[in-house]
């Protein structure tokens, strides 16, 4: 840096800060495709289109599991012993309180759409296990009941719901 | 200290050389002539077996990246093709493999020596703190290669630590997307490892450089804790260290040669053997025994941001070891009640270590926060109150002294050379 304490403003001062300003410009916008090339790409985002899912074949009480990118997905066809259990629950001593109405689409009870992913740290979670007969992660002990909410263990949510809508009575898209 | 002897080429083009890199000089002065405390003892061997490791981790890993493919479809397959085509390539996997536990193993134990002896004490402080960097970097590395053979536990293992940037408010689910580069682990997160993984090893090895800069700058501590005084406290660092390590290095190649020729999957985990399967998780997930202490520590903290936090912390509160230390006095062999609280630390690490791989219920989980509160509380409560209470030994006058004192030490028939200068 220039020592001399001139009135006027020098012509080295000018390039310090031209350049200066140009080069921290640059250096941002070269950071820019750096890190946004690390972001899912075209072809992972077009995999990620919606996917039907015929619901027929699925037994009152069988859990299946689609995937949809790449995650895992637990279509649960309840009985309604299940429904009642997950309806007759005090709601104030859930960790994550939501009713069971909330997590299903209106007059489609008997079927629930998650995403089996458990919110704690990605493991994927067992069908009818657990104290609840719900879900239960054996990575580290957590357990949703039969409406995948969660009871106890380390994880902070309930399982969340993929955004789906019904096709036909029995016919539904996810995504 | 003004060191033992500078070097003089003999040779004319070497001196010619020298003039003009003086790369032999600084070899010299660094490696044969430094000074170094003359009762180091068998502990302060394991700086020189680290190097040694990353040196055969670095040449065993770019061997097998010549065979090795980065792709879900193909890594399964190609690593099993390095067991069973690839000349010799179970010997290289395997020295890999045990010699990424084994490197830990080194790095903890020269940790712990540094504890023991105050290592990190003024002026110390920038050397310690690199090597909490060099441990975060061989954290980051250890994990990245454990993905790589993409069986189920390196599929879960993503899973797992990935998401543990899911725990940041507000921005940790779009991180983890950026992390994976997509919506779940897949190809894309299996390549980037496997650059990274190609690409640590070599900022470790910058950091090494560094590590050893700053050893070389405030020079090595010594079980006495005390600084060298005179030319009498110190003997050259070739041939004195140079054998002496040299000798334990041997001996702990045997461990290592051990572990790769007679149980060289007893680190591992079976289910690794089975191919990567995005729909189910293996029953028991633990991570290598490495890191199960940190394993222990977030499982521990019933909350998934604060158990992530505490993970961290557990960690970075190394760093902070020079000034959470408040004792003058830097080894516990004059400390005799940091000496105890030294040895309850340990077995504690150990415990958290043993906790980790148990299930996360019932008593495990008790016994594990029990521990992880006095892990934090060594730092944070014990140490700054020990520096203000505890009544230490007296300091012997000299290095020299300290070793008379306490009788003739082995090695002793082969005496310091005097030099006069």
């Amino acid at each position: 840096m220039t020592t001399t304490s001139s009135a006027e403003p020098t012509r080295r001062d000018f390039l310090f800060i031209a350049t200066g300003a140009v080069g921290a410009i640059g250096a941002a916008a070269a950071l820019v495709p750096l890190v946004t090339q690390m972001n899912p790409d075209a072809s992972t985002i077009a995999a990620g289109a919606p996917i039907e899912v015929d619901l027929t074949p699925i037994a009152e009480g069988q859990v299946i599991k689609v995937f949809w990118r790449g995650k895992p997905i637990f279509i649960s066809h309840r009985t309604k012993k299940e429904i009642e259990e997950a309806r007759n629950v005090n709601l104030a001593s859930l960790p994550d309180p939501e009713p069971d109405q909330k997590r299903v689409k209106e007059g489609h009870d008997q079927w629930q759409v998650l995403i089996g992913i458990c919110t704690h740290l990605g493991c994927i979670p067992l069908a009818h296990q657990g104290q609840y007969q719900g879900y239960f992660c054996p990575c580290h002990g957590s357990v949703y009941d039969t409406s995948g909410r969660i009871r106890s263990g380390p994880a902070p949510a309930n399982l969340a719901l993929p955004p789906y809508e019904f096709v036909s009575n029995d016919k539904i898209r996810i995504g | 200290m003004s060191g033992h002897a500078t070097y003089q080429p003999q040779n004319g083009l070497m001196r010619w050389f020298d003039r003009r890199l003086p790369i032999a000089s600084l070899v010299y002065s660094s490696f044969v002539a430094y000074p170094t405390p003359r009762n180091l003892n068998y502990w302060w061997t394991f700086g020189g077996i680290l190097s040694i490791m990353l040196a055969v981790q670095i040449v065993t890993g770019i061997t097998l990246a010549m065979h090795y493919t980065p792709h879900v479809d193909f890594a399964f397959k190609s690593v099993e093709s390095i067991m069973r085509d690839v000349n010799h390539g179970w010997l290289l996997r395997y020295l890999h493999a045990n010699g990424a536990s084994m490197f830990f193993a080194a790095a903890y134990i020269h940790m712990f020596r540094g504890m023991y002896y105050g290592s990190y004490k003024d002026p110390r402080e920038v050397l310690w703190i690199l090597g909490v960097i060099l441990l975060l970097l061989m954290i980051a590395t250890g994990f990245m290669g454990y993905v790589l053979p993409w069986g189920q536990m390196s599929f879960w293992a993503a899973t797992v630590i990935t998401n543990l940037f899911s725990a940041i408010p507000l921005v940790g689910e779009s991180v983890v997307t950026w992390l994976w580069g997509g919506y779940a682990v897949g190809n894309p997160t299996l390549q980037r490892f496997y650059s990274l993984h190609y690409l640590l090893p070599f900022v470790i090895a910058g950091v090494v450089v560094l590590h050893v800069w700053a050893l070389h700058v405030v020079g090595q501590n010594n079980p006495a804790g005390i600084e060298p005084k005179s030319d009498k406290d110190t003997v050259p660092f070739t041939p004195y260290a140079t054998i002496k390590d040299s000798f334990f290095l041997a001996v702990f190649f045997i461990v290592f040669a051990w572990f790769v020729f007679y149980m060289p999957n007893f680190m591992g985990h079976a289910d690794n053997y089975i191919p990567a399967n995005p729909s189910v998780t293996p029953a028991h997930i633990v991570p290598e025994w490495y890191y199960l202490p940190f394993y222990a520590i977030l499982r521990a903290i019933p909350d998934k941001l604060m158990g992530v936090v505490a993970l961290v912390a557990s960690i970075v509160i190394l760093a902070f070891l020079p000034w959470l230390d408040t004792s003058r006095v830097r080894s516990a062999r004059y400390r005799p009640l940091y000496r105890q609280f030294f040895w309850v630390f340990v077995v504690v690490c150990i415990g958290l270590g043993w906790l980790g791989g148990k299930p996360a219920e019932g008593g495990y989980v008790i016994a594990a926060r029990i521990l992880t509160f006095y892990y934090f509380a060594h730092f944070l409560l014990i140490l700054p109150l020990l520096g203000i209470f505890e009544k230490t030994k007296p300091l012997p006058n000299s290095i020299t002294e300290s070793v008379l004192r306490e009788g003739v030490p082995i090695g002793a028939s082969a005496p310091p050379p005097v030099v006069s200068r």
